[in-house]
């Protein structure tokens, strides 16, 4: 990027909102997504909307790219820099404008912490579901931007079903506001929806409406322990079929048991093939009921202990146990790849037979775990990337699951996204006339592809094919 | 020049894994005091971690923006207990400061006071004739008139506010007050040593004193060989291993001699320090041995009384408290669930949770001094945080803490007590011997 260019974003945004020096380039140049990264050429920290406004211009007038980023802590590598990028960080943005108890909706910036939001909302009784699995770090605009689930999912839904209203800076410097506090709005087209999932392709999100629910008064968490995978996956779907909604499914196998033990101490069963962890949450006695019956049904399918927490305390430490799963696989190799492939839960016991087939297969190890009641799972292949053959290896594993998963009906993605990591594998889920729609879509919108390109899909043929990640492998691609 | 940054980057690191063990889940962020203050990812455990992996291999030159964040970092090992992963961030974080130690790259006040720091510390001469000019300077009237004569001001602006930050110098030493070998009136159950400390002896000499009393009061015959010295935890934290060492030799010979169960500390740093003797002399053949037995037998003062709690019985006691963690305790040493038992053990105490209990208070060693207005917004968060609770008694089972808690309750006015927990056992204690 030339220098003159540098300048001037320094101006748009003032001298300490900007850098360009190595140590920040490299701070910036990953998330949490596993092989990639790349630098960046500057880090912007813009104040407020005319000055992402005119960025926006001016990426457009002297072609470099803009990649919006939360916290960094996505898995398909949405906020990963891409070349002749500048990063805009929107963590300062971490206001919670307003919370209306009338309309049970919150107003925030996209920078606020999502366990902050959810804190705050429940003080005074009312509730935020979505719980992606790092809530204590990521950020509501990065949420919407990936449309990310979490553990109540099952029940609740996911962010999409949460958010009521956007405000974003497009491709062109407009100021785009979708959505209200209405219940009910079918004014034309729902933008909103566009803007959910967009993954920083289509703009860069200022503001969000929030809807909110009632916090339920009564919670049982329950954990149950299995000698054999396929009982666990069985106890779900049969949980599923006797009409029962629990607020979250969780499975955890042997291998994320005991990283995940080894981490939280909170007394998780060694030996066993895999444990389940269920909340039923509610109102009154129906709670107690559900919860008798998830019972008799986890001992019908030979769980062979169940454990209930007996406070919210110990409620609390099972869940944070298993929100660190991904992260704690890490105690066992260096590098984890983790993805989502997800199918109908009735598939549940398949593609968890299938994930260990995938294993042996390619000689690869995999710690498993995931939202059960969703089918949305989280295989996580333990390797290490210095290793090239095992992660080719790996890389054969995870296009094996992801077909397994197509045939069953499934997708490739099923809260992560597809940025980068998953963008191959979309014609598979999407088909071709799907893939193109979203082409248009996106260069109707960003005609100089400047907003996150090369996420999702790519448009210019000189993005095509898998992206290097490693250092010898860029200098080839230059050359 | 880089190439010699990376070999000895690489030479004080444990091992080449510790580097590539961080995943960058970015779990660390929230719970890192220094990246909510500036909010840029250079500031955070993950970032810093990158920076120290290009550096150890050699991609980045070491410049002032590293050398800064290493010394930003307060090495409260909060993101250690965050991390999933298990990653060794302290040990990457002061092997990093090991580079920057001696460089033109640390400010030239770090470096001033770090030198006279150490020394002191490390002569246990020296530090008893500074504490001597200490006390006479904050007793005999001579810092009143320098502070209402504002000349303070004129020598070093910051000099007024960082010179109040030094705790009260006891009038006598605890060494002069604790005898070689204190019988206990009871029946002998445990023999115990302590270690008296270097701060701890000078400027907190009653909680030494109070930690004898309730060790005696629980069957400890204590012994206290005058050959101890400081720990070595301030220069080990900032990256001088060598005079470390030696301490650590000094102390392991000093106590070899005697015949004890268990080692006392009442500072959670100087525990968590000793607790690593083991670990920090791994590489001499003469000491790594006794190392070990040494590091094995250190018990925090707080583990002792909690281990103790069946067969104490303590009487009423009617204050309105909250507990700070001290970080070495909470996220070095995993010492939680300890000191709340005891407060859940005294009856009538009215105990209450501070939000964030175990966030820095941002005394972090000399941190409170070289970068002092970044420690006191980490302060006024901890004040604001006790004075919500509206406890009158704060405890805090660290020197640094007690100073720093004490400077906080007078600058942001809050009106609550700062003291050692095993000041207030000691009171509980006593009462029932009454």
């Amino acid at each position: 990027m030339e220098n003159s260019v540098k300048e001037k974003i320094k101006r748009i945004v003032g001298e300490r909102n900007y850098s360009d020096s190595y140590e920040d380039r490299l701070c910036y140049s990953y998330d949490a997504t596993a092989l990639l990264h790349q630098l960046p050429e500057a880090v912007t920290f813009p104040e407020n909307e005319e000055q992402i406004s005119s960025l926006v211009k001016l990426a457009n007038e002297t072609k470099f790219n803009i990649v919006p980023r939360g916290s960094g802590t996505g898995l398909s590598g949405g906020s990963i820099p891409v070349e002749n990028s500048i990063v805009i960080v929107m963590t300062r943005w971490n206001k919670i404008l307003e919370v209306d108890t009338r309309n049970l909706t919150a107003t925030v910036q996209p920078g606020v912490i999502t366990a902050n939001l959810q804190s705050e909302v429940e003080k005074i009784g009312l509730f935020y579901p979505p719980d992606p699995g790092s809530m204590n770090v990521c950020t509501i605009g990065g949420n919407v931007a990936n449309n990310a689930g979490g553990l109540r999912a099952l029940k609740y839904g996911v962010t999409k079903n949460y958010v009521l209203g956007t405000e974003m800076i497009l491709p062109n410097g407009d100021l785009l506001k979708t959505g209200g506090k209405n219940v009910k709005d079918v004014a034309g087209y729902n933008l909103r929806d566009f803007v959910v999932g967009s993954e920083g392709t289509l703009g860069i999100i200022t503001k969000i409406l929030l809807k909110l629910i009632p916090l339920p008064s009564e919670s049982i968490t329950i954990l149950a322990y299995f000698d054999r995978l396929h009982d666990s996956a069985e106890s779900v779907s049969e949980i599923i079929a006797a009409k029962i909604l629990p607020c979250m499914m969780e499975f955890l196998d042997n291998t994320t048991i005991n990283c995940v033990e080894d981490f939280t101490h909170v007394g998780l069963p060694r030996q066993s093939e895999a444990v389940l962890l269920i909340e039923i949450d509610g109102r009154g006695s129906i709670v107690n009921e559900d919860a008798e019956t998830v019972k008799n049904i986890l001992l019908k399918n030979h769980a062979s202990f169940i454990r209930v927490a007996d406070s919210i305390n110990e409620a609390l430490l099972l869940k944070t146990a298993r929100r660190s799963a991904f992260s704690a696989l890490a105690r066992r190799r260096p590098t984890t790849i983790l993805e989502d492939a997800t199918v109908p839960r009735s598939e549940l016991p398949i593609i968890i037979e299938k994930v260990t087939e995938a294993g042996k297969k390619f000689n690869v190890t995999f710690g498993n775990f995931g939202h059960a009641g969703d089918g949305n799972i989280h295989p996580t292949c333990l390797t290490d990337e210095r290793d090239m053959a095992e992660i080719n290896k790996a890389h054969k594993a995870f296009d094996f699951i992801f077909n397994e998963a197509i045939k069953l009906g499934g997708t490739i993605t099923g809260e992560h996204g597809t940025g980068l990591a998953k963008k191959q594998f979309l014609e598979k889920v999407a088909g071709i006339p799907g893939v193109e729609m979203m082409k248009k879509i996106k260069q109707s919108i960003d005609e100089n592809n400047i907003l996150n390109p090369g996420k999702i899909f790519s448009i210019s043929p000189r993005c095509e094919g898998s992206l290097p990640f490693r250092r010898e492998q860029i200098k080839d691609f230059q050359n | 020049m880089e190439s010699n940054h990376k070999n000895l980057l690489f030479s004080v690191l444990p091992d080449e894994d510790v580097l590539n063990q961080c995943i960058h889940c970015g779990l660390c962020l929230t719970t890192c005091p220094t990246y909510s203050l500036t909010q840029f990812e250079r500031s955070s455990p993950r970032g810093r971690i990158k920076l120290i992996n290009a550096a150890a291999k050699g991609e980045i030159e070491i410049g002032d923006t590293f050398a800064y964040e290493m010394n930003f970092c307060l090495d409260c090992q909060a993101c250690e207990t965050a991390c999933p992963a298990g990653v060794k961030y302290g040990s990457m974080v002061e092997a990093a400061r090991v580079i920057v130690q001696d460089s033109k790259l640390n400010s030239i006040l770090r470096r001033i006071i770090r030198k006279i720091t150490m020394k002191i510390v490390i002569s246990k001469r020296l530090l008893k004739i500074a504490s001597r000019i200490l006390y006479f300077y904050q007793n005999s009237g001579v810092q009143k008139v320098l502070h209402r004569s504002r000349i303070i001001n004129l020598i070093f602006p910051k000099l007024s506010e960082i010179d109040d930050l030094s705790p009260k110098v006891s009038k006598k030493f605890s060494s002069e007050l604790i005898p070689e070998i204190t019988l206990t009136e009871n029946k002998v159950k445990h023999k115990a040593a302590i270690h008296l400390g270097c701060f701890m002896d000078v400027m907190f000499a009653n909680i030494n004193k109070d930690t004898i009393d309730v060790l005696s009061l629980c069957g400890c015959e204590i012994q206290n060989p005058i050959e101890q010295v400081c720990c070595g935890s301030l220069p080990g934290h900032n990256g001088d291993y060598e005079s470390a060492r030696k301490l650590a030799k000094k102390n392991i010979d000093a106590f070899e001699r005697l015949d004890y169960e268990f080692l006392i500390v009442n500072s959670s740093g100087c525990g968590a320090f000793m607790k690593e003797y083991a670990y920090l002399l791994r590489d001499d053949p003469s000491y790594s041995e006794k190392a070990k037995v040494f590091s094995s037998k250190i018990k925090d003062i707080l583990e002792f009384v909690n281990n103790e709690l069946g067969e104490i019985n303590f009487n009423k006691l009617h204050d309105k408290i909250t507990y700070h963690d001290a970080c070495h305790h909470v996220h070095t040493q995993k010492i939680i669930n300890e000191p709340r038992n005891i407060l859940k053990a005294i009856p009538d105490l009215d105990v209450n949770e501070m939000n964030e209990s175990t966030w820095c208070c941002g005394s972090a060693g000399i941190y409170n001094i070289v970068h002092y207005d970044d420690s006191m917004k980490i302060l006024e968060r901890k004040m604001d945080n006790i004075k919500k609770t509206g406890a009158s008694i704060v405890l805090a089972a660290n020197h640094g803490c007690l100073a720093q808690l004490q400077y906080g309750a007078d600058k942001f006015h809050v009106a609550v007590e700062v003291i050692h927990p095993v000041s207030l056992i000691k009171k509980a204690l006593q009462k029932t011997t009454e």
